[in-house]
């Protein structure tokens, strides 16, 4: 096993690297916590777990503004916590109960929250791009600065809509941010059995979009990324892609065998390059936090996320009067 | 405080597997997502991670356990300072919870008359105008984009080349580029980006050259448009009309020929408009733009040069859900929609002239469906005939035959028949693809079969 790299010194400030601590923490406890349950079988069905791969929202959410846009695939939880929705809403829809932020409706795959500009949640690969370039042309369309992150996964990037939408978000210069989640594996294919050129952030190339690979399990080398990125935006010049490198250490989903990788490799960045481990590094080494203080943030968090257990075990499944609404607004 | 490591489910399907092999034992420290045991499932043999951290106090179930059911306690972890002796037994594992009970099924308790929405369209001695139906579509979307800025229109040459078909004609110089908005020949890129922006709150029309060229989009307009409102528990909906020319034209062939009604009319969370008459499609089309659902909203390009009188009102619209009776009758309830309009109304004349008297049913919308007005009917003619251009097998007809059955089986005098288009893809030579529309000669077959005559 080798050793950790020394995390280099930093001039972010103490708050910015515990919030990221803390929210990049709260994703992960909230993940085995949802795993655990999945266990017991109250979570049924699919849930896509994101352990390993919590820097590249929270780096993400630390570049986006008020307002900004977000939507992604069904491995989505990582990203609703992130943007502030309710861990005890996310949690209680997981368990298909009536407090779960779509009452039970959606599921894992399938949650939305109008007030934190969170649009999803899509669970066919690839579909949330033009949907997401969507987005950023009502913002264009309503002059209102905003800009939309859309995330895919390189499965996703193979799909035909991907480049379908690369062409006319360029071509009327969209405010979105593609951002590739490269996590090496599109459920148990590995990119280079599924990929031809493996450099996907050059992947918009010949529509004119600028793009940039980022070490994703650095959640400040995200930040500056997605700061570049939304600038980029802002300023008119429409998409930009963001390729960032992570790795998922859970299966693709909880039914994965994971016979498509070794042990030893998911170990290896577990060891070497979490992305929680980093940052705690780098409080510890500059002196921002002690052990201890870390600690009652861990305690804090478990505290959060069992509270969230607890309200998705309690909450009623929903009235059976819920089977006929919504169907029509 | 010690903890049980339960069985896990490791698939959605799983309720029982082989505890294959414990990589801890009694005394080991475990770290979160340490693989502490190999699980073999009903599809592959899974590893099991540890959850959170401690030490094994107690292994339960020992390796090479068969049909371990899900939620068995396996172990026991303990932290650290706990002794593993002062273990109480193991507790009961929590039960899961129970699955709900399935509702009843709503009963089929139909009125053996029901009261069918009869109320005229728009008020007698209103001033009428000759439109086509082409014209009428224009005048809809004009309108409605005149009175909300946020209705746009996206689609293949809808702009600068005036649209395929010139229904968007003048839209462009009207309401500007950003308005009126040509794309790439992408559907499924475009569709998708349409029902983006809806979900952000625009409310965009979009036109496809055809609904054939919609297959290649279908995914965003049921998974995307259609579910999210319930999906998202009633949250976020999808306000959104795709429009466009449905059914044959004339000798384009297979590819180019089909009808979708009842492919779309199966979606819940759509709403499906197939108009005949120009009235219907400027009055549905402004109901289609301002309603907060994603619509279906299927043209003829037969029926475009058709004129009809329209009743010159600066607001007109149609209430979705509410057939037309085009002609009154007391031998034979017709019942059709677009296209399948002409041969129900042009039957309906030459049974006329053969002393058999139809009632005819434009449905006008497909989701909703007016089944009360179809009902009436059928109980005061005791027959039905019914009549579309799309394929035989799950057609429109089939399902209002089942419906008719459940609700008028007793009024019935003979069996409900269903004229469809031939099952086969439609042909080039015009003579097959005559043979395989459906025509107003089978209709009038159809009828004399159903009234004996």
């Amino acid at each position: 096993m080798a050793a950790r790299k020394v995390a280099a010194k930093s001039n972010t400030s103490k708050e910015d690297l515990l919030s990221y601590y803390r929210e990049m923490l709260l994703i992960r406890r909230f993940e085995e916590k949802a795993g655990q349950l999945y266990g017991m079988g109250l979570i049924g069905g699919f849930c896509h777990l994101y352990i390993g791969q919590e820097a590249v929202v929270v780096g993400l959410e630390a570049a986006a503004e008020e307002g900004d846009k977000r939507i992604t695939s069904y491995r989505d939880h990582g990203h609703m916590l992130a943007c502030g929705m309710d861990p005890k809403g996310v949690m209680a829809e997981l368990t298909g109960r009536e407090g779960g932020l779509s009452k039970g409706k959606g599921g894992s795959m399938h949650m939305f929250s109008k007030d934190r500009h969170f649009y999803g949640g899509h669970g066919i690969v690839g579909a949330q791009v033009p949907l997401g370039a969507g987005l950023a042309f009502a913002d264009k369309y309503k002059g209102n600065g905003r800009v939309t992150f859309a995330y895919f996964g390189d499965g996703a990037a193979n799909q035909g809509q991907v480049y379908e939408t690369f062409n006319m978000a360029a071509l009327w210069k969209l405010p979105v941010i593609f951002v590739i989640e490269n996590n090496q594996y599109a459920m148990g294919t590995a990119q280079k059995r599924s990929t031809s050129t493996p450099e996907l952030h050059t992947r918009g190339l010949a529509f004119g979009i600028p793009g940039e690979t980022v070490d994703g399990m650095d959640v400040l080398a995200v930040k500056a990324a997605g700061e570049k990125a939304v600038a980029h935006c802002r300023a008119g010049d429409g998409p930009y892609i963001l390729e960032v490198m992570t790795y998922r250490y859970r299966g693709h989903s909880m039914s994965d065998p994971a016979k498509y990788r070794t042990r030893e490799e998911v170990q290896k960045m577990r060891d070497e390059r979490d992305a929680i481990e980093h940052v705690r590094d780098l409080l510890l080494q500059g002196k921002h936090a002690t052990e201890d203080d870390l600690k009652a943030i861990d305690k804090e968090i478990k505290a959060v996320v069992n509270d969230a257990a607890e309200f998705s075990k309690e909450s009623p499944e929903p009235a059976l009067e819920e089977l006929w609404t919504d169907i029509y607004a | 405080m010690a903890t049980e490591i339960l069985m896990p489910a490791l698939s959605p399907t799983m309720e029982e597997g082989k505890l294959a092999k414990w990589l801890v034992k009694e005394g080991d420290s475990v770290t979160s997502g340490q693989i502490i045991a190999e699980i073999e499932t009903d599809k592959a043999t899974m590893e099991f991670e540890a959850v959170d951290e401690g030490t094994i106090g107690r292994i339960l179930i020992a390796e090479g356990t068969e049909g371990v059911k899900v939620n068995t306690p396996i172990a026991v972890l303990v932290e650290e300072g706990e002794n593993v002796a002062d273990l109480a037994a193991p507790a009961a594992p929590a039960a899961a919870p129970a699955p709900a009970a399935t509702p009843a099924p709503a009963a089929a308790a139909a009125p053996a008359a029901p009261a069918a929405d009869r109320s005229p369209d728009w008020p007698a001695g209103t001033a009428m105008k000759t439109l086509t139906v082409r014209e009428a579509l224009r005048e809809a979307m004009a309108e409605e984009m005149t009175r909300d800025e946020d209705v746009y229109l996206m689609g293949e040459e809808v702009g600068e080349y005036q649209g395929a078909y010139k229904i968007s004609q003048g839209l462009l110089d009207q309401f500007g580029a950003k308005r009126v908005i040509d794309t790439p020949i992408t559907e499924h890129g475009f569709a998708g980006i349409a029902v983006g922006s809806a979900m952000a709150g625009l409310r965009p029309i979009v036109e496809f050259m055809t609904f054939n060229f919609a297959m290649q989009a279908v995914d965003h307009i049921i998974n995307s448009a259609a579910k999210t409102l319930y999906m998202s528990g009633g949250q976020m909906g999808c306000p959104i009309v795709f429009r466009g020319p449905n059914g044959a034209a004339a000798r384009v062939a297979a590819q180019h020929s089909q009808d979708y009604a009842a492919w779309y009319a199966q979606i819940p969370g759509l709403k499906v408009v197939q108009p005949y008459s120009a009235a219907d499609a400027k009055g549905l089309l402004k109901t289609a733009i301002r309603d907060p659902n994603p619509v279906i909203f299927l043209e003829n390009e037969i029926l475009y040069g058709r004129s009809f009188e329209v009743p010159d009102i600066a607001d007109f619209t149609i209430p979705f859900g509410k057939a037309k009776i085009w002609r009154e009758g007391t031998d034979v309830t017709i019942v059709s929609f677009g296209i399948g309009m002409t041969h129900a109304l042009d039957a309906a004349d030459k049974l006329a002239a053969e002393g058999i008297s139809a009632e005819v049913i434009d449905l006008r919308t497909l989701r909703p469906i007016d089944y009360d007005t179809v009902i009436a009917s059928v109980m005061k003619t005791n027959r039905c005939v019914t009549v579309e251009e799309g394929w035989p097998v799950g057609s429109i007809g089939n399902h209002l035959s089942a419906t008719i059955m459940e609700r008028a089986f007793d009024w019935l005098d003979a069996p409900v028949i269903n004229c469809t288009g031939k099952d086969v893809p439609m042909p080039y030579a015009a003579n097959l693809e005559k043979l395989a529309l459906v025509t107003s000669d089978e209709v009038v077959a159809a009828v004399k079969k159903v009234t004996y005559r």
